[in-house]
């Protein structure tokens, strides 16, 4: 089957090497497999099948990782676009 | 009660913590008055609702009318532990949602097993949708552990949370407040006993979401039941407008000048609710917006040329009027489903759209445009 990927270099997903503690947590809860550990510290191996479900920030003991986290969903954008508070899916 | 800070509300010492509802943390059992409730486990607490693995007409009627997004609102379960079988107080505990799907498909799966299920209160989403909103998150399983008086229904220490929930919940946190470990499950449930057998351990396989047919299969009736409500209005409007502004009689005006673009917009339903997803791997581009278009592009060329209805005899402008409907609804409907997809980005689907819907809407602009145009001057 054909890979599913998404638009590259769009996502606000960054981790602060200086800051992780390596726990590994972010590579359990990560369904894209964004994360791997490489010498007891967090490396984004593959940054752009970040889907910003923020599931690694906010299992981050440390607080190393930021992620703009949020639904990509349409009319939450557009709720968002006109400025209302509004259900998403 | 050996856990630190189980006397306390959780929302008391959590410094993120919003106001705490009423009644949150008060000792309490979900109603053994629910259909699918057996009966009763006797324990430290009093009786737990017993529920079993097997699901009958009335769930299976349920669950056929909310994959076709009827009653999706409102399908949801008490919040509460509940017990599988005949579990023991060192059975695992499993954590779900409200959501009734979800709550069924999970005691379906574990067939067999006796287990506890702490179910949160989601208000009836499923896991990784509440988990993106935070209502499967770490307060209200702080509440629900709480509530339930887990730590004297079972003796260890250990819950089981579906890997998806991780958005919302924080396992260092449920572990600081509860002294309960959070373990993460597999991202799908089908894998739950295969993880259970391994000691709770799952495969590098388990921990990755894909997005195979069956899935994208069985989102595709609410995907068009969504497409058919926005559609609908826009088909009517054509067949009135033609019927009403056409020469000749109502009915026949209405057949020759508005039930093509009307089909037009029906092409563009079925290609962004039923093509796209299905055929989302193999289309051509990332954006969903041009997958949905392309998928469009094909099928108004299937639709209007293979089966000969190909525009001969009316004036040029109005089979372009109707490709460009058929394009912007489409699109439309394609970019939609980034939203069931499983590996969308926010900020993705916001440039996305940025980018898309000036076209779309400037497509259905100059469709309708062109298309009340070129029947007057045709």
């Amino acid at each position: 089957m054909a890979e599913l990927r998404y638009l590259e270099d769009v996502v606000t997903l960054e981790c602060d090497r200086d800051r992780c503690i390596g726990c590994g947590m972010c590579s359990v809860v990560c369904p894209h497999g964004v994360f791997v550990l490489e010498e007891r510290k967090a490396v984004m191996a593959a940054r752009n099948l970040c889907m910003e479900c923020g599931a690694c920030m906010r299992n981050c003991p440390s607080g190393a990782i930021t992620v703009e986290a949020g639904e990509g969903c349409v009319r939450g954008v557009i709720n968002e676009l006109l400025g209302i508070e509004g259900p998403c899916c | 009660m050996n856990a630190p800070a189980t006397g306390n509300s959780p929302g008391m010492i959590l410094p993120m913590a919003k106001e705490i509802p009423s009644g949150a943390g008060e000792f309490r059992l979900p109603s053994t008055d629910q259909p699918f409730v057996l009966g009763t486990v006797v324990t430290a607490v009093g009786p737990v609702p017993q529920i079993g693995s097997e699901l009958f007409w009335r769930d299976l009627r349920g669950r056929y009318l909310v994959r076709w997004n009827i009653g999706r609102d409102c399908y949801s379960v008490e919040p509460g532990l509940y017990a599988l079988g005949h579990p023991r107080d060192d059975s695992p505990v499993m954590v779900t949602a409200n959501y009734k799907l979800t709550f069924d498909l999970l005691r379906q799966t574990l067939s067999g097993r006796d287990l506890w299920i702490l179910v949160l209160d989601t208000k009836g989403i499923n896991v990784w949708c509440a988990a993106g909103k935070g209502t499967f998150g770490t307060e209200e399983l702080l509440d629900r552990i709480q509530a339930s008086r887990l730590a004297e229904v079972v003796s260890h220490r250990r819950l089981i949370v579906p890997q998806l929930g991780a958005p919302g919940l924080a396992a260092f946190e449920i572990q600081k407040y509860a002294g309960f470990r959070v373990v993460y499950g597999p991202v799908l449930m089908e894998d739950l006993p295969a993880f259970l057998e391994n000691d709770c351990r799952a495969t590098p396989e388990m921990r990755i979401k894909k997005f195979p047919l069956k899935e994208r299969l069985v989102l595709v009736p609410v995907e068009v039941m969504q497409g058919l409500q926005q559609g609908i209005p826009l088909m009517l409007f054509f067949l009135l407008v033609a019927g009403l502004a056409g020469d000749g009689p109502f009915l026949n005006a209405a057949l020759v000048h508005g039930l093509p673009p009307a089909l037009s917009v029906l092409t563009g339903i079925i290609a962004g609710t039923i093509v796209t997803p299905i055929l989302l791997p193999w289309i051509p581009g990332r954006p969903f917006s041009v997958k949905g278009a392309l998928a469009g592009l094909v099928l108004f060329f299937l639709v209007f040329i293979v089966s000969g209805a190909d525009g001969s005899g009316y004036f040029m402008l109005e089979p372009i009027s109707w490709l460009l409907i058929t394009l912007a609804v489409s699109s439309w409907l394609g970019m939609a489903f980034t939203g069931a997809s499983t590996f969308t980005s926010l900020n993705g689907v916001r440039k996305e759209m940025l980018r898309a819907m000036p076209a779309q809407f400037a497509g259905l602009v100059l469709g309708i445009g062109l298309w009340g145009a070129s029947f007057w001057l045709g």
